[in-house]
């Protein structure tokens, strides 16, 4: 998978739970946007382990992990192959 | 394997809505329901300690297992908001029933305690043949510390919760548990000597919505059950919406994750014996029916307990 191809999957992903329809900035936190809360956040994780076939262990379970697109992408590319 | 002789409960006579506290905490109480399934809670009397708490359901439980309290040969109680730092409430509720040589010990972990007491009866009723385990909290004093902090402060109800186990007879028999610690989060949900309190929900909500089912997946699956197969599991009341998340992920109808958060808040280690004392009395126990216990705490620790009505 590229970068690009990454970057559009999370965005994917990002904007079917979202609480808003709008696209965040990449660095944007998406908590303090409230566009994801602290129970979609779980369905999140689950949701990118399932596009990127990869388990995220309960160690890297950081929310900050999970807090912008750019953090997502950040740590995801740290999963790739 | 020890038996469920019964549990039982004591709540605190004063109620406080969610309009009562919205007011006092300037949101709106919809959002409170929302985010947590509560309505209501109950507080403790500035008079009403852990120990009157842990008291009242231990003596209403001895009550209902027509036990008297000499019976006991092992008392333990659970609880993370007693203000003492030594000795915990045991001793103390061990004093007040009666009990003047007993062993009594404490479990000082919020929310997972009362499981963890349940689990260490179990081991321990073939040595002690009667165990009594309690679990009482005095949460208001947490949620209730100024500056009020409304995440905080929405959650919390005070009430006790007692379950008597014994080596000899009861209503249904625990076949299996499974327990875990990890310490990697224990900054996440803590409450220091120094009266600091750090509670980071998002952290907690992630970790327990992944750790809560797998647990539970983990008790079934070596005791060859489904999900499907459990008619009732009875869960810490953290949030409402944690105990639907956990009944989704197993594949199985919310309604079977019995609740009573509605009423009485998160009481902390508390809680799994209220709700069990609630269920217990509105439908309980039957021959050969499996029903799922579940906790998770501040530790982090969590587990689960398989029990089978006889």
């Amino acid at each position: 998978m590229t970068d690009a191809e990454r970057r559009t999957a999370i965005r994917d992903i990002v904007r079917q739970f979202a609480a808003e329809a709008r696209e965040p900035e990449p660095t944007e936190s998406l908590f303090d946007s409230g566009l994801i809360d602290s129970f979609v956040l779980p369905q999140l994780v689950t949701a990118l382990e399932e596009a990127f076939h990869i388990r995220i262990p309960d160690s890297d379970l950081n929310p900050r992990q999970f807090e912008s697109l750019a953090r997502i992408e950040a740590y995801l590319s740290t999963r790739a192959e | 394997m020890a038996f469920i002789e019964a549990f039982a409960s004591y709540l605190p006579e004063k109620v406080v809505t969610n309009a009562e506290l919205a007011a006092r905490l300037d949101c709106d109480p919809a959002w409170i329901t929302r985010a947590s399934g509560i309505e209501q809670r109950r507080y403790a009397a500035d008079t009403e300690s852990v120990v009157d708490l842990a008291v009242a359901a231990a003596q209403a439980c001895l009550t209902r297992a027509a036990r008297a309290p000499s019976d006991v040969q092992l008392l333990v109680v659970a609880s993370a908001s007693d203000p003492t730092r030594f000795p915990g409430p045991a001793s103390l509720v061990a004093h007040r029933l009666g009990l003047e040589q007993t062993p009594a010990l404490d479990v000082p972990v919020a929310s997972a305690g009362g499981l963890i007491g349940m689990i260490l009866g179990n081991a321990l009723a073939d040595t002690y043949s009667v165990v009594l385990v309690v679990a009482a909290e005095k949460m208001s004093s947490l949620a209730l510390r100024e500056p009020l902090d409304p995440n905080v402060a929405i959650l919390f109800g005070d009430g006790a919760g007692a379950c008597l186990l014994s080596s000899a007879r009861g209503r249904a028999r625990i076949a299996d548990h499974v327990l875990h610690s990890d310490g990697a989060f224990a900054g996440s949900l803590a409450w220091r000597a120094d009266g600091t309190f750090s509670m980071d929900g998002r952290s907690v909500l992630l970790q327990a919505s992944r750790k809560f089912p797998r647990v539970i997946a983990e008790l079934l699956e070596r005791n060859a059950l489904n999900a499907s197969e459990v008619p009732v599991f009875l869960m810490h009341q953290a949030n409402q919406n944690l105990m639907d998340a956990t009944a989704r992920a197993l594949g199985v109808p919310a309604p079977r994750f019995f609740s009573n958060i509605r009423a009485y808040g998160n009481t902390s280690s508390a809680s799994l014996f209220i709700a069990a004392a609630d269920w217990q009395q509105s439908a309980g126990f039957q021959s050969g029916v499996p029903v799922v216990f579940a906790a998770f705490g501040a530790g982090f620790h969590w587990g689960a307990v398989l029990a089978r009505g006889l």
